[in-house]
């Protein structure tokens, strides 16, 4: 199950090029870029490790790029995203988040539900990558 | 250099939806510029399968549209003309005083890089030649202003996507103690790329004594990206000759990866004294007759003491003659001064100076 998070949820996954290009307009309008990857493909898991710190005064997405792929080459089969943020005041926000690696094979969501009292029912998403310990979810 | 402390965390993918374009009033223009991919996708619809029909200015679309036919002729002066390159050497040419056999390298690489470009446009396989380079020559003769304007020339030519200036020494790269390096000089490194990177006095790098010196880390991350990297950044060392080449015969990896030694030489008396004048006019000064002739006395004394730093030391004494011409002027406060009293600066303005009392003193020159 392709799993999608992020700004460009609803595209296929970008190459290279186009991710530089997303990285070049977040530098132009002054947002560091940040790198961070997880092997927890759940949607409600916020804290995802950081690859270094953010990047601060870059001028070309080249840089970004670079720390990217050492990231991929460092975890090849995690989740990988990268974050832009606006620190201005008034939006102190992430302005751009999106995908820049998954894994390989993504075996997706169980969906446990729980029976209530009367004929209540509590539906849970479960990763079934969760079944094994942090680091071996998804083969390396 | 402390990240916000909301970063601390990942964000999650909780994070704002929106689309990068639609942020504020800047997307509007960037929106004709490669800049706005984003945009672009927007107005493709969301297939990528429609993308190759759009015109963008992404280089590889441009070399299929642009493929001249086999018997198309090109106008190189027109093409250099287009590039801005002209324009650009002709500042060179007038701006920097001497320095001819690096006027001429300047020359021919960027002939170099347009007859590549043009090649490229029938189809003939260019490789992108290396283009890191060696600076050496003694202090003030002009090391990185033409660093600058190499950065400048080569992103005119396409070499390089920005075309920026990042300038360095040891202490912006190596680190103090262990896994302090990497993560330095990678830094530097990122900030450099699309640019030049300028590391000045670069054998300080490398500690002959020391073999367990954390220069060394740094020196391998450069070699690594100077190599790999080579398309997104071009690397500039600078120092004293002598010492470059100590550092060379010491490090051979650095050495072979650098296709550009330049040497750049002291400048004569005649040259200085060029150099002055072109300093003055550019903020509307000039001298006397009478100070022309000091000033090349000032500059041939100057010339045998220590610290001498070529047109460096131009710029101070001259920083200086106007500060004496602005106390001079003020001295006299009865006087009407017109308005070429407040450019020309006078003989007295210059024999103020300690080059003339001491001739061989130690301490720098006032
Ligand atoms: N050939 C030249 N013509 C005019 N000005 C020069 C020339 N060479 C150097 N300068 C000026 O001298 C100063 C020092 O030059 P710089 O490039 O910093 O030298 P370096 O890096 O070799 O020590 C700068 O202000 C520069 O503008
Ligand atoms: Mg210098």
């Amino acid at each position: 199950m392709r799993i999608t998070q992020g700004t460009f949820s609803y595209l296929p996954d970008f190459t290279d090029e186009e991710i530089a290009q997303q990285a070049q307009y977040a530098i132009d309008n002054g947002w560091p870029l940040s790198v961070e990857f997880t092997d927890d493909p759940h949607p409600r898991n916020n804290y995802w490790d950081m690859w270094g710190l953010p990047m601060f005064d870059l001028t070309d997405a080249a840089g970004v790029l670079y720390e990217v792929n050492e990231c991929r080459k460092a975890y090849p089969n995690h989740y990988i995203k990268l974050n832009a943020y606006d620190a201005r005041y008034g939006r102190q926000t992430t302005a751009l988040s999106f995908l820049v690696n998954r894994p390989e094979v993504e075996p997706g969501f169980r969906l446990e539900r729980q029976e209530g009292p009367g004929r209540v029912v509590r539906f849970t998403t479960y990763p079934y990558a969760l079944d094994k310990p942090k680091g071996d979810r998804y083969g390396s | 250099m402390t990240a916000p402390p909301e970063r601390r965390q990942g964000f999650g993918m909780a994070a704002p939806g929106r689309p990068a374009p639609q942020q504020d009033g800047r997307a509007e223009e960037a929106g004709g510029r490669s800049a706005d991919p984003a945009g672009q996708r927007f107005a493709q619809g969301q297939g990528q399968g429609s993308r190759s029909a759009e015109p963008e200015q992404d280089s590889s679309a441009e070399r299929q549209i642009d493929l001249l036919p086999e018997d198309a002729t090109v106008n190189l002066a027109a093409e250099r003309k287009a590039a801005g390159i002209d324009e650009l050497l002709d500042a060179l040419d007038r701006e920097l005083v001497g320095l001819a056999p690096i006027k001429l390298r300047i020359q021919e690489i960027a002939a170099l890089l347009l007859v590549d470009q043009v090649r490229e446009r029938f189809g003939l396989a260019a490789t992108r030649p290396s283009l890191h380079m060696c600076f050496t020559g003694a202090p003030g003769t002009g090391k990185t202003t033409v660093a600058m304007r190499m950065a400048e020339l080569l992103h005119r030519v396409g070499y390089l996507e920005r075309g920026h200036l990042v300038a360095v020494t040891r202490d912006d790269l190596v680190g103090q103690y262990v896994g302090h390096t990497a993560p330095k000089t990678k830094e530097v490194l990122k900030r450099a790329m699309g640019g030049v990177l300028f590391i000045d006095e670069a054998y300080y790098l490398y500690r002959a004594d020391n073999e367990r010196d954390y220069g060394q880390e740094s020196i391998e991350i450069l070699l690594q990206v100077m190599e790999n990297q080579r398309d997104k950044i071009v690397v500039v060392l600078a120092g004293y000759k002598d010492r470059m080449d100590e550092f060379f015969a010491s490090n051979p990896g650095m050495s072979s990866r650098i296709a550009h030694h330049l040497d750049f030489p002291e400048y004569s008396l005649d040259e200085l004294a060029d150099i002055a004048q072109l300093m003055l006019s550019e903020v509307r000064y000039r001298l006397s007759e009478d100070a022309e002739a000091t000033l090349r006395e000032y500059l041939s004394r100057r010339m045998q003491q220590p610290r001498f730093a070529n047109a460096r030391s131009v710029r101070n004494a001259l920083e200086r003659a106007r500060l004496r011409h602005a106390n001079r002027l003020l001295s006299e406060p009865d006087r009407a001064w017109n308005r070429d009293d407040l450019m020309r600066l006078e003989s007295a303005d210059l024999l103020a100076s300690r080059v003339f009392s001491e001739p061989t003193s130690e301490s720098p020159a006032s």
